[in-house]
């Protein structure tokens, strides 16, 4: 058995299926993958940038390819993998429309999660005339990585653009799931998408 | 965690092989010797051996010393001794001098007992499945049927590349690092000039210089003194040298005035004191004749389609005679082949002498994945 999955990975998880091929990419440590192999049989890759991690990744046993994401996906082939995931780090990336593209062109199935920018705390200190600093987003506005803040409205409305349709939607807040108003009430969303 | 340790006093041993071996080049060998160190025991089960294979001008001493007083440990000893990353408290580790080599294996310099007198240009050039034929029959010698791990740098990542092609069910770990899947045009250029170098010097004598009573030394020492300018970053010379005069003003001349002066032709110097120019020609040989995809249509993927092992591959971001566009070649053939495989890209200035160097980050990466070895075959 493998440690207890953070929360959202464990909805990610939920809506992988078993035995499936996964390519999670910005895959951290590699818990996630992990928990893949032990409870779902299922195999993969993950994608880093980061040395540390790539080495925390091979401690686990977790295959990783150090790599920079920005760069596309080029060393994977088309429709190699069932799942494609991208956890709370499109946000941070450069170029969002290139890197959907690239999730659904080497897997069938993508899955990204990002903090919501539509969480009421987040317009509430819009309101009062700050940029805002959340759970989910730490940062202040002179130190953040996160370049692309988004809304879920926001978000799904990028997919159709690009062709691509939501087949789910999770919002959370500290861990929990939000049904009422999740726009408003959840601070960080999943949203699983395919080709239309 | 223990410190880690070298493992101390070590001796080399000879295997002598009496099975004919027939090279690729169609030559025969009625008879050879191997010369290997081991350091760390064999388990009862004998699945915690790894054979770490040398690169060009390497050999079988890789770790521990030979006396109290011995000032040069062996080559890779950064990376093998009890709690390093390759432990030889919990892995039998071999190291060996390869076919053709020049370090007490049969090689060129070595006496041809059809004539009694050194092989010299008889000697028939080696490739790289030609090392792996004959590393098998050493294993097989040793008892050792699958290898825990074989790990090599550079040439030497090009060998354990070939053993999980060729023996697919001997290999379970293959570490490939600073390596290519075949050599580009350039780096065979390098590897001609090196060679022109010793083959254009007076002493060469068609080869057969031994019987001359001297070495080639003029020509070895160029071709060292290039390798070793395209094994260094561009950036890592810049840094120790940079332009340092030696005694610190011009003197209009052709003596030794720049530091990078001093420093390759000490180098080379040093390489032509205790090296055969018969093997080092074979040896960028056997480089430039690499290329697993050649008899699959050029097809890597294909190349790999039987392989077993899993594997880790490591580049290095300033080394550009293998570059990391190389080693991500092999990834992606590993990749798309749907065979286990990680990689790292480690950032340092060493060019492609890094894989030598002891280094927090890439040591690391290793320990971790050799932990995992360690744990998978419960050493």
């Amino acid at each position: 058995m493998t440690a207890p999955l953070r929360s959202d990975l464990r909805h990610i998880a939920d809506w992988i299926t078993p035995a499936s091929s996964v390519l999670d990419l910005g895959c951290g440590d590699g818990s996630l993958l992990a928990w893949l192999a032990t409870n779902k049989d299922c195999h993969g890759y993950g994608v880093e940038i980061d040395v540390d991690s790539v080495t925390a990744c091979v401690a686990r046993g977790v295959d990783v390819i150090q790599s920079d994401m920005e760069a596309g996906l080029s060393t994977f082939e088309d429709n190699a993998f069932d799942f494609v995931v991208l956890s709370l780090t499109i946000q941070a990336m450069h170029n969002v429309e290139g890197i959907l593209k690239e999730m659904l062109r080497v897997g069938r199935t993508g899955i990204v999660t990002f903090p919501n920018f539509g969480y009421w705390e987040n317009r509430w200190q819009l309101l009062l005339g700050r940029m805002p600093v959340s759970e989910t987003i730490p940062y202040e506005w002179y130190n953040t990585p996160n370049i692309h803040l988004c809304t879920v409205y926001d978000f799904e409305r990028l997919l159709k653009k690009l062709g691509m349709w939501s087949t789910g939607r999770v919002v959370l807040h500290q861990g929990e799931k939000v049904d009422l108003l999740p726009n408003l009430l959840g601070s960080l969303a999943l949203v699983r998408f395919e080709r239309a | 965690m223990p410190e880690p340790r070298s493992v101390g006093l070590v001796s080399a041993q000879k295997a002598v092989f009496e099975t004919p071996i027939t090279l690729t080049s169609g030559v025969t060998l009625p008879r050879y010797e191997l010369v290997y160190e081991t350091y760390g025991t064999l388990n009862a089960d004998r699945s915690n051996a790894i054979l770490i294979c040398h690169a060009l001008s390497g050999h079988h001493h890789v770790a521990g010393r030979y006396s109290e007083d011995d000032k040069n440990a062996g080559w890779w000893d950064n990376m093998i001794g009890p709690g390093k990353p390759i432990d030889t408290d919990r892995f039998f580790v071999i190291g060996l001098n390869n076919l053709g080599g020049c370090h007490g294996s049969t090689g060129p310099s070595s006496i041809d007992p059809a004539t009694g007198k050194p092989y010299g240009s008889t000697f028939p050039l080696v490739l790289v499945r030609d090392w792996v034929e004959t590393q098998a029959r050493l294993a097989d010698q040793l008892g050792i049927h699958r290898f825990a791990a074989i790990i090599g740098g550079s040439l030497g990542g090009m060998q354990a590349l070939r053993w999980t092609i060729t023996h697919p069910d001997r290999v379970r770990h293959a570490l490939v690092i600073a390596a290519a899947p075949k050599l580009t045009a350039q780096n065979i250029a390098f590897n001609d000039v090196a060679r022109q170098a010793i083959l254009t010097d007076p002493d060469f004598h068609g080869g057969d210089y031994y019987q001359h009573d001297t070495v080639p030394r003029r020509g070895l020492r160029l071709a060292r003194m290039l390798g070793h300018i395209t094994y260094l970053s561009d950036d890592g010379m810049g840094e120790k040298f940079g332009r340092m005069l030696r005694s610190g003003e011009y003197k209009y001349g052709f003596d030794v005035e720049f530091e990078i002066e001093s420093y390759l032709r000490y180098q080379g110097d040093k390489f032509s004191d205790y090296f055969d120019a018969n093997t080092y020609l074979l040896m960028t040989k056997a480089l430039d004749y690499f290329d697993p995809a050649r008899h699959y249509g050029g097809d890597l993927v294909k190349a790999l389609a039987e392989v077993q092992a899993r594997f880790l591959v490591v580049s290095f971001n300033s080394d550009w005679r293998f570059s990391p566009a190389r080693s991500r070649e092999i990834v992606k053939a590993l990749l798309d082949a749907r065979k286990h495989v990680s990689y790292a890209e480690i950032d340092s200035k060493h060019g492609h002498d890094a894989f030598l160097m002891e280094d927090a980050p890439y040591h690391a990466i290793m320990r971790a994945y050799l932990d995992n070895i360690a744990q998978e075959i419960a050493a």
